[in-house]
């Protein structure tokens, strides 16, 4: 009763199949394939000989396939080649952005880079980001001063007293928020700030747009965290006559604290390297500006968005290491998160 | 536990009065908080208005369709058309090559990975999406504009036919500051961003499923196709969405290797291009008031454009009937 | 049509945790065989051995033989989506395929495995969800969502698929446990009218089941503690449950312990 074509038919289950040697046997036949292909027609460039070649080899197989075991299994192939190119494409790209990073950075990375100020000019080596680092130090510390005890708030608010109209209010503007592109907050605090309350360019204006940036991301961890508090402990504090408040401070939130911190680490490693925001209210210094309230104060992805577009060698030397340098940090901040996670005993990533 | 404090304080107990104030106080406070939310959003709002308007006001051209953009004291002529074309074609075009990637990938790591390298690559991506823009930025300009000499050459001799790769004046593609470049930079930062969130969005999706569709004989790709992809097409479109609007808003990398001109041509091999955020870092620093103000203009759109698209993100959530909580 | 299962010093692995220990069964065609014993006895790893399910769990293997038919389904050019669709299986937990209506749920087999043509899919759909009973309830819906079902009908959706393929042999790893006692009576109804058709094997928590439902029962059991289950006893279930050979399956019948 079912067509003739169809698998239905095929009552055996053993059919047949390629054998294990199949792929890597085809896989050489093609590329070789390629090379031949190369040496003796007109194609000619390296770009084109990986795009043939990955052709090939990504269609090579399937067809075989094809041919013997059928179009299901060849589609399966297909599929499974398809997802591998993926990944290919992209942790290639992006672990040799990352390597190429550190490879030209360490040419001038060193501890006087890292302690010396900009005193080198473009016609020279030396000098470092001294300023820099400080510089953003202080700005992500004074934004995380504001952020981080306000976002946690909002998401106490949000889980321990919100099933009204307003928490859900709450919540999606919180959603909006973390969509403020980073140039929109700088803008902002340049409308509001710096033009709006006749501010100068300080380290604390770009804290602010850096403020706008972390809220988000510090409500939405904070809030996830405190929702897998199980209610059991909730339930245990309430019934030994624990006010809310001392149950949220003392027993819930420092339950969710890894989780919390694991967050707070991962907001930080984000606006540690914003550029936009801080090259908008910031300024730029090349010397330490150790007071964060007054006067232009230099930040490390300012520093390399400059030293970039130089044309010395010098100073696009200095910019590598600095890209380093910041790549380090969040490196750092993120290994951290992620070891701190694997402790923690409410979720396992 | 020492971290709960259960001294009964038999005074308070009697009076009642004592947790009670203390809750209403912390409540206050939460609330506060939650009140600071709005109202710094609505300052967002209210403060790009307000500064945007005096350039509006004294635009001598419209404000949609002018490509160009001068803004001085004096000489007021701006509009956005082409600042809007570049910032949603490099966009567009960013998520149009880094999709099927990231979707591929997540594939990849959910399904046909081994378990072990499963992990790791999870933990390599979310770290890849934590790499700075200006880290990418400046690897784009000192390396990538470089190297895209070939990938150029190659899309102009054989894709030259599709207007968006033609290059009928001739001009030279090597060292290229164009739409294209800042579509591939913008692509590769939204790459891990992407793939990081289709991961745990597939990664819901139940062995219930799975295995019920390999039950009936599936091969593993007939198994992703009816069992794994369909439930998750909403996470994916919201994935997507939000890899848009990162697109839309990043600025430095942008900055840096497109081309700075006010082209809507839609030829995006060609040198030029500018988007609204890569506009508002370039002109900034010598802008004065008017410039400013136009710039705040140009930002606000910017504003309402990823806005839009975040809110189109959630929508989708949304009608798929499940709250998503969507990772950072 | 339907086919007999034998196996051969089975045994079942995740990685190195031993779960199952040389297992020697043949179940004869067209007749329903019930695996009864405590839980985590390895009656459901068992099972999901015979359709080549258990190697689906990462660094799951088996070794031994199975054979279906004198074929041994875990030979090396063994394709196994080939044996899945020979065995079918239905699970504990009814999971009709959420994004898809009731029709598409029953003709999911079928067009993976091929069938195009409208005619012949409406013909099996209505041929499978007679076939499980459910055609009465759903046949003025049939695009409606398959969730939308209740628990029992889910199962006999979910069942309606599996014999929509035609499978020589289906599998059932507690196809009762999540559903209400009306439900479990139709769908142990059914199993009576499947077995004309199928070799129908059935996992089981419920010893009232297996001796409502089954004509052969195999009663599983752990080692010792910390050991791999083995098969203790199979028989008739007539003789399994008035008359066991093993003290230990008259232990786990007369409720001594499990």
């Amino acid at each position: 009763m079912t067509s003739a074509s169809s698998d239905l038919q095929r009552r055996t289950i053993r059919q047949p199949r390629l054998p294990r040697w199949a792929v890597g046997a085809t896989a050489a036949g093609l590329v070789a394939l390629a090379v031949l292909l190369f040496a003796f027609t007109g194609f000619a460039g390296t770009v084109d000989f990986i795009v043939v070649a990955t052709l090939l080899l990504v269609l090579g197989v399937p067809a075989a396939s094809w041919a013997v075991e059928g179009r299901r299994k060849a589609t399966d192939r297909l599929a499974s080649s398809a997802t591998l190119v993926a990944l290919v494409l992209t942790v290639l790209p992006l672990i040799f952005v990352v390597g190429y990073v550190v490879k030209r950075g360490l040419e001038a990375f060193n501890w006087t880079f890292l302690t010396s100020e900009d005193i080198a000019g473009p016609l020279a080596a030396g000098g470092g980001i001294a300023q820099a680092v400080i510089g953003t130090l202080q700005q992500v510390l004074i934004a995380s001063v504001i952020a981080v005890p306000i976002g946690l708030l909002v998401a106490i608010y949000i889980t321990e007293y919100g099933s009204n109209k307003f928490s859900t209010a709450v919540r999606f503007l919180v959603d909006v928020m973390t969509g403020i592109p980073s140039i929109v907050a700088g803008l902002f605090v340049l409308a509001f700030w710096v033009l709006g309350a006749h501010q100068s360019a300080s380290g604390f204006a770009g804290a602010i747009a850096l403020t706008i940036i972390e809220l988000p991301i510090i409500v939405r961890a904070s809030e996830e965290m405190l929702r897998l508090v199980p209610g059991a402990l909730r339930e245990a504090s309430y019934a030994l006559g624990i006010a809310k408040w001392k149950t949220i401070l003392r027993v819930i939130v420092p339950a969710a604290s890894t989780g919390i911190t694991t967050g707070i680490m991962l907001g930080i490693a984000r606006v540690i390297g914003e550029t936009a925001p801080v090259l908008l209210v910031v300024g730029n210094n090349s010397f330490i500006n150790w007071n964060a309230f007054k006067g232009n104060q230099a930040s490390l992805p300012v520093y390399i968005f400059q030293h970039a577009q130089s044309s010395s060698n010098y100073d696009v030397d200095r910019a590598w290491a600095a890209a380093l340098t910041l790549i380090l940090v969040v490196v750092i901040l993120y290994v951290s998160a992620r070891l701190l996670t694997r402790r923690n005993r409410l979720v396992g990533w | 536990m020492s971290a709960v404090d259960t001294t009964l304080d038999t005074a308070s107990l009697r009076s009642g009065r004592h947790g009670h104030r203390g809750d209403a106080v912390f409540r206050a406070i939460t609330l506060a908080a939650g009140i600071f939310v709005f109202v710094l959003l609505g300052a967002i709002a209210v403060f790009l208005v307000i500064k945007a308007l005096p350039a509006l006001r004294d635009n001598q051209a419209n404000f949609w369709t002018t490509r160009t953009w001068s803004a001085t004291n004096g000489d007021v002529h701006f509009g956005i058309a082409a600042l809007l074309f570049g910032t949603v074609v490099t966009s567009v075009l960013a998520l149009v090559i880094s999709l099927p990637l990231a979707i591929g990938v997540a594939l990849y790591i959910v399904e046909y990975a081994p378990a072990r390298l499963s992990t790791w690559l999870g933990y390599l991506t979310d770290m890849l999406a934590a790499v700075p823009s200006v880290v990418y930025g400046l690897w784009a300009l000192l390396y990538l504009l470089k190297h895209m000499a070939g990938l150029n050459e190659f899309l102009v001799r054989y894709f030259h036919w599709i207007p968006l790769f033609s290059n009928p004046n001739n001009q030279t593609l090597v060292y290229s500051k164009s739409i294209f470049a800042a579509s591939i930079i913008l692509a590769i930062m939204i790459l891990p961003i992407t793939a990081a969130i289709s991961r745990e969005v597939l990664r819901q999706v139940g062995s219930a499923q799975k295995e019920a569709a390999l039950a009936l004989g599936a091969t593993r790709w007939e198994m992703v196709r009816t069992s794994l992809l369909p439930p998750s097409r909403p996470g994916i479109v919201s994935a997507a969405m939000l890899g848009l609007g990162r697109a839309l808003g990043e600025t430095i990398a942008v900055a840096l290797v497109i081309g700075n001109t006010y082209t809507t041509s839609g030829r995006v091999l060609i040198p030029g291009g500018a988007t609204i955020a890569s506009n508002i870092a370039n002109l900034f620093g010598e802008a004065d008031e008017t410039g400013r103000s136009a710039l705040i203009a140009s930002g606000l759109v910017l504003f309402v454009l990823t806005l839009a698209v975040n809110l189109i993100a959630r929508y989708v959530i949304l009608r798929a009937g499940s709250e998503e909580h969507t990772a950072i | 049509m339907a086919k007999r299962i034998e196996t051969i010093g089975l045994s079942c692995f995740y990685g190195t945790t031993h779960a199952v220990d040389d297992v020697n069964i043949t179940i004869e065609p067209k007749s329903v065989t019930a695996f009864i014993g405590p839980s985590g006895c390895g009656k459901s790893t068992f099972l999901r051995a015979l359709n080549r399910m258990h190697e689906v769990v990462p660094r799951a293997r088996i070794e031994g033989r199975v054979l279906l038919d004198d074929e041994d389904i875990y030979a090396p050019d063994i394709d196994p989506a080939a044996v899945r669709r020979t065995i079918g299986m239905v699970f504990q937990k009814p999971n009709p395929f959420p994004t898809m209506s009731i029709y598409d749920n029953v003709a999911s087999g079928l067009k993976l495995n091929g069938v195009r043509r409208k005619a012949e899919l409406d013909d099996a759909v209505e041929r499978s969800l007679r076939g499980a009973n459910l055609w009465d309830e759903v046949h003025n819906r049939l695009s409606k969502p398959g969730m939308g079902l209740s628990g029992g009908q889910q199962q006999r959706l979910c069942i309606a698929r599996a014999i929509a393929v035609e499978p020589q042999v289906l599998l059932m790893d507690e196809p009762c446990s999540a559903l209400d006692p009306i439900s479990t009576l139709a769908i142990e109804d059914l199993i009576a009218q499947l077995k004309d058709r199928f070799t129908i094997v059935i996992v089981t928590h419920n010893m009232q089941q297996a001796a409502r439902v089954s004509d052969v029962t195999a009663f599983f059991n752990l080692r010792g503690p910390g050991e791999p289950g083995v098969l203790v006893e199979v028989d008739t279930t007539q003789r399994i449950f008035t008359n066991p050979s093993e003290k230990r399956t008259e232990d786990y019948i007369t409720g001594r312990f499990g």
